[in-house]
């Protein structure tokens, strides 16, 4: 059971808290930076390597957020499985030609600046106008509860996520044969 | 509060959420490839798990579910990836594109 620590004053930058702020700060730095160059680089490489970087910053955030096994299987699904199965389709379906693309969708410039700028300032507004109300924690959060409630609680949910990983798997495999004697 | 001190405060991750789904909603809007559009729907995913944790951390009575919920969404995610680059690949193979103008088969 870990409470929030209230800091009722600004921490001294090198004491342990300062620090602590800071590399939280360089994480959420870490994350929006991955985030931009993910959409606006020219080379589609150079998306997926700012893909990475971003899902690196996430999990550091996830670890800020007391949750130390989901930023470990944040970095080992996102950025050992995801982020490699893109890699591959990316060496397999894009010719040098298609490499170097950029932003030239529809929406390019201020219409799709606009809308992005709407949803995540209307978002935000929303976050900080709204009263959350906060309850108090009856466990904590640990490794051994989630493994408990998975096979539990939640013991359901996780077959039928087994079935649907099994049935993409398949899916995947018989929707890239098609075509292929060609 | 100083700039040091936002970890601890619920907003700071709720706007961190907000600004994620916002960059990946510019991708899919501006980018012209499927694989870019795959990219953006993954900033999409990371964006609402994080929304996910910070309730999680901050407000949730029980903080386990949250992180049960952030893998699921994990999981969906691994699934989506797979299905969708190996549309792709069969695109790819069928219009020599993955351009997403170049997909169409009707006149108009």
């Amino acid at each position: 059971m870990s409470p929030p620590i209230l800091l009722t004053e600004a921490p001294a930058l090198f004491s342990v808290d300062g620090l602590v702020g800071l590399v939280f700060i360089i994480m959420v730095a870490i994350t929006v930076t991955g985030g931009i160059i993910a959409c606006n680089s020219t080379r589609l490489v150079r998306a997926i390597a700012g893909l990475i970087v971003c899902f690196v910053g996430v999990a550091g955030v996830y670890y800020f957020l007391n949750s130390p096994f989901v930023a470990m299987m944040q970095i080992l699904i996102y950025v050992g499985a995801v982020a490699v199965t893109i890699s591959f389709a990316i060496m397999l379906a894009a010719p040098e030609e298609q490499m170097e693309i950029g932003n030239k969708g529809p929406l390019v410039g201020p219409f799709g600046f606009g809308t992005a700028a709407l949803i995540a300032g209307s978002f935000s507004v929303l976050a900080l106008k709204t009263e959350w109300p906060v309850m108090a924690k009856i466990n904590d959060g640990s490794v051994k509860n989630i493994g408990i409630r998975l096979l539990t609680d939640f013991s359901m949910v996780f077959e039928l996520i087994s079935i649907v990983l099994l049935i993409a798997i398949i899916g995947a495999l018989v929707i890239a044969r098609v075509g292929r004697e060609n | 509060m100083s700039a040091l001190t936002l970890y601890n405060n619920l907003n700071t991750f709720l706007i961190l959420g907000a600004v994620l789904f916002g960059i990946g909603m510019y991708g899919i809007v501006t980018r012209k490839t499927l694989i870019g559009m795959l990219i953006a729907a993954e900033l999409l995913l990371a964006g609402a798990s994080i929304n996910f944790m910070a309730f999680n951390r901050f407000t949730a009575p029980d903080p386990v579910v949250g992180q049960v919920f952030t893998l699921f969404i994990m999981a969906i995610a691994a699934a989506e990836a797979a299905i969708g680059l190996s549309i792709v690949i069969s695109v790819y193979r069928h219009f020599k594109s993955i351009d997403a103008e170049d997909t169409v088969q009707l006149k108009g």
